[in-house]
């Protein structure tokens, strides 16, 4: 009943191929989107936007990257962890090393740093697949963390190997209060996603997708292997890079290496894998469940706490988490491999019919 | 219609719960126990969180808390991890009537994480024995505290107790050490000073790291059998202990010539190596077992109430118990030294806190009020100096408990502050901050 296109005419291909072709769906962003940008700074306390919507949009950009890489274009992928460490360390030795340099160079010159190392750990990719092309990129992660406490240029020859990310400053605006550093990452998150999405929908997708499906066939019919892997790796490589450098100036303020552990590679997999492999939404929803699910856990221990009297054991809530986080991988891996994207596309399908059942 | 009535209550009874506490202007004093219960370090964390919260108890139930103003708290998880103590401090800073006294992160990487942010907030960070060395230089770090001891202190008194044992100082020329690290951001603190020191003294350091979480040490104890050193030091947090300890006990290098870090000197550390952790000794700037009387007032008031926090009651008396104790004591007097100056009875800001735990002096007769005598070195808090103390004793693993060697080692401050103030120094001028001027201030 509301969600019907009777009426919606298109008249030129441009319209016909918009990624929101349907009004309701265009509208519904539209007033998303103003909630996040107008709205939520302006209600949203330090607790809600430094330490859960601003790590929340960096692991969704993050899980964007490895969604490229693994959803798209089939390269199972263990690193994506390192690929933020690169982009972090980078960000902060550009803006430390090359004066006056604007802030969003230097991300967007660390995620290009990020892409080289992407394509230097994907050239395993030309020659294996699947499980060994993991472990291939398990050496990236392990190589990189390596590198980055062996050598000290990275972190400034600093005794501890923690590098403390500078202050942003673009065009004279501090941004320095967890509002603004949400509104510069959601900035940046919304446009790399759109970017995602376009890339996705055009030949470079079509391209990375009938890789994934059938990499024998799609080098018969003429795609380049080499060229099409390798620019999965740097794409996906670059994203993490951005997650990586917007993590360390935006929402930690100090990061050493172990913060980019292989923990954090699964823990981004398990991300796209619950919230939908293939999908750039899936990635946001995947991103969404994994931070703020702990979170709401321990919250809800607290209430648990303070309305029945019951104290449950801190080491039975994190333990709690672990055990409901792999059951719900196999859950989802077994009842909807594509997870909660196509969980969302159905409640879109039956909200067409609305109010009628069939 | 009733299912609207059934959420619309099940989001007042949500709302009400999350909201009770702030409704509440009691005299109360919030302090957050952000902890971990979980993971490969959770024996430090859980003891540490317990010993602490049992000293609150014990406030509670004999003083009636601190002059009247009882003191509450509230346990959340960290992990060990950065993002996640980044988190609970975030929910845990606004809690109580007047905000979270201050915070101890119990891990290095996450005090480096809330150093800026507590300096803004006004939370004063309270690092015992980890945490950001050159913060002690309090000029520049206003609200950070390493108390006790840090890194750079210890690794002084250590290489003075090796000097000891090798019959003075002199003796330690042409002597080879070995400093096996954690490799971590608290392993690599000491790398700069050992260097330092070996320069003075004339001995050489091999620096030998091992990675987290340092089950695996095979090729770093072969390495350490081709160095043959005359001492080891393992500067080692959680599984890598023991681990240490066999693979020593397999190559044949004599346990007693190991001289462990702090972090690396409880029970949990050895009793897992069982023979092989025979006559290892490490520092401490806590004394260890249950005969102290701050913790036979523990058992009294709390315990044999059935109140108190460790569920394994062996543990009482650990090393990490009685540091948690150590945690509670200090955060409590520097409650009450801020009540002396910002009203007695009333509960104190954070802001309020910093003042008194810059001004903190606990001396022997202090000491002896708590029942502390021997169980903690007296300290003296100032502008200049957020250390406080800087000595740490000795201690011996027999097999069944651990012995002490010696009374407290002062350290060098002499070779220790210069590095500290260069180095704060360097934060300032990064960060653009101006130091305070401590004969202004009062």
């Amino acid at each position: 009943m509301l969600y019907r296109e009777a009426g919606q005419f298109k008249s030129t291909y441009a319209e016909d191929q918009q990624i929101f072709p349907i009004r309701q769906d265009r509208i519904a962003l539209a007033v998303f989107l103003a909630f996040a940008l107008l709205v939520v700074p302006v209600i949203g306390n330090q607790y809600w936007l430094g330490a859960l919507l601003t790590p929340f949009l960096i692991f969704s950009l993050a899980a964007l990257g490895l969604n490229i890489l693994t959803g798209y274009a089939g390269q199972l992928s263990l690193g994506t962890a390192a690929f933020m460490a690169v982009g972090a360390f980078m960000a902060y030795n550009f803006v430390l090393r090359v004066p006056g340099i604007p802030i969003l160079l230097a991300f967007v010159l660390a995620g290009i740093c990020a892409a080289a190392v992407g394509i230097v750990f994907g050239l395993p990719s030309l020659r294996i697949k699947g499980f060994y092309l993991a472990v291939a990129t398990l050496a990236c992660q392990f190589f990189v963390l390596w590198a980055l406490q062996k050598f000290g240029w990275f972190s400034n020859h600093s005794t501890s190997g923690v590098i403390t990310a500078q202050q942003i400053v673009i065009l004279g605006y501090a941004f320095d209060t967890p509002a603004r550093k949400y509104l510069l990452t959601l900035g940046v998150v919304a446009v790399m996603a759109l970017a995602a999405k376009n890339l996705m929908r055009s030949e470079t997708g079509r391209a990375f997708m009938a890789v994934r499906d059938m990499d024998v066939a799609a080098s018969v019919i003429g795609i380049p292997m080499m060229r099409t892997k390798l620019l999965a790796f740097a794409i996906s490589s670059f994203y993490c890079g951005v997650a990586g450098a917007l993590h360390a100036f935006c929402y930690l303020g100090t990061v050493e290496p172990e913060a980019y552990s292989l923990d954090l590679s699964f823990r981004i997999l398990f991300m796209i894998i619950i919230g939908g492999v293939g999908s750039i939404l899936g990635a946001f929803l995947g991103a969404a469940f994994i931070t703020l699910f702990p979170i709401f856990l321990s919250l809800a221990s607290s209430w648990v706490n303070d309305l029945f009297g019951v104290e449950i054991s801190h080491a039975v809530v994190s333990n709690l988490e672990s055990i409901i986080f792999g059951g719900l991988i196999i859950f989802f891996l077994i009842v909807e491999p594509q997870g909660l994207a196509r969980l969302w596309q159905i409640t879109k399908e039956k909200l067409r019919l609305w109010p009628f059942p069939h | 219609m009733t299912r609207a009535r059934l959420a619309i209550a099940t989001a007042l009874i949500s709302a009400a719960a999350f909201s009770g506490q702030a409704a509440a202007q009691a005299k109360e004093q919030f302090v957050p126990v952000n902890s971990y219960w979980v993971g490969p370090y959770a024996p430090g964390g859980s003891g540490i969180a317990a010993g602490m919260i049992d000293y609150f108890k014990l406030l509670n139930e004999r003083d009636r808390g601190i002059n009247g103003v009882r003191i509450t708290w509230e346990k959340c998880e960290t992990e060990y991890r950065n993002d996640r103590g980044v988190e609970c401090y975030e929910r845990s800073k606004n809690k109580g009537p007047t905000g979270a006294t201050l915070i101890h992160p119990l891990s290095t990487g996450i005090t480096y994480s809330l150093i800026e942010k507590g300096t803004t907030d006004k939370i004063p960070v309270v690092s015992i024995g980890y945490g950001r060395t050159d913060a002690s230089d309090g000029r520049v770090f206003p609200y950070v505290f390493p108390l006790m001891t840090n890194y750079w202190s210890q690794n002084t008194a250590k290489i003075k107790f090796i000097g000891m044992k090798e019959g003075g100082m002199v003796k330690l020329q042409g002597k080879k050490l070995v400093n096996l690290y954690h490799d971590s951001a608290y392993g690599k603190e000491t790398i700069p000073i050992l260097e330092t020191q070996a320069k003075m003294y004339g001995f050489t350091v091999t620096h030998i790291a091992v990675p987290h979480p340092g089950n695996e040490q095979q090729a770093q104890w072969l390495q350490i059998r081709q160095v043959k050193p005359d001492w080891v030091i393992l500067r080692g947090w959680g599984v890598m202990n023991p681990t240490a300890l066999k693979a020593a006990a397999k190559i044949g290098f004599p346990r007693d010539h190991i001289i462990g870090v702090w972090w690396s000197g409880a029970e949990e550390d050895v009793i897992p190596a069982g023979q092989a952790a025979k006559g290892y000794i490490a520092a401490g700037f806590n004394a260890p077992g249950a005969d102290h009387v701050v913790i036979g007032e523990i058992q009294k008031h709390v315990y044999a109430k059935g109140q108190g926090e460790l569920e394994d009651k062996s543990r009482l008396g650990t090393i990490y118990y009685n540091r948690g104790v150590l945690w509670g004591i200090l955060t409590t007097e520097a409650v009450r030294k801020a009540q002396e100056r910002f009203g007695k009875g009333q509960p104190m800001t954070g802001e309020q806190v910093r003042w008194g735990l810059e001004n903190l002096n606990i001396d022997d007769r202090r000491l002896k009020e708590l029942g502390a005598v021997g169980f903690m070195q007296p300290l003296k808090v100032s502008c200049m100096d957020h250390e406080g103390g800087g000595a740490v004793k000795f201690q011996q693993w027999d097999g069944t408990q651990w012995k002490l060697l010696t009374d407290w080692i002062a350290s060098d401050q002499s070779i220790v502050r210069p590095m500290i103030e260069a180095s704060a120094a360097q934060y300032a001028q990064e960060k653009g901050i101006t130091r305070r001027d401590c004969s202004t201030e009062k």
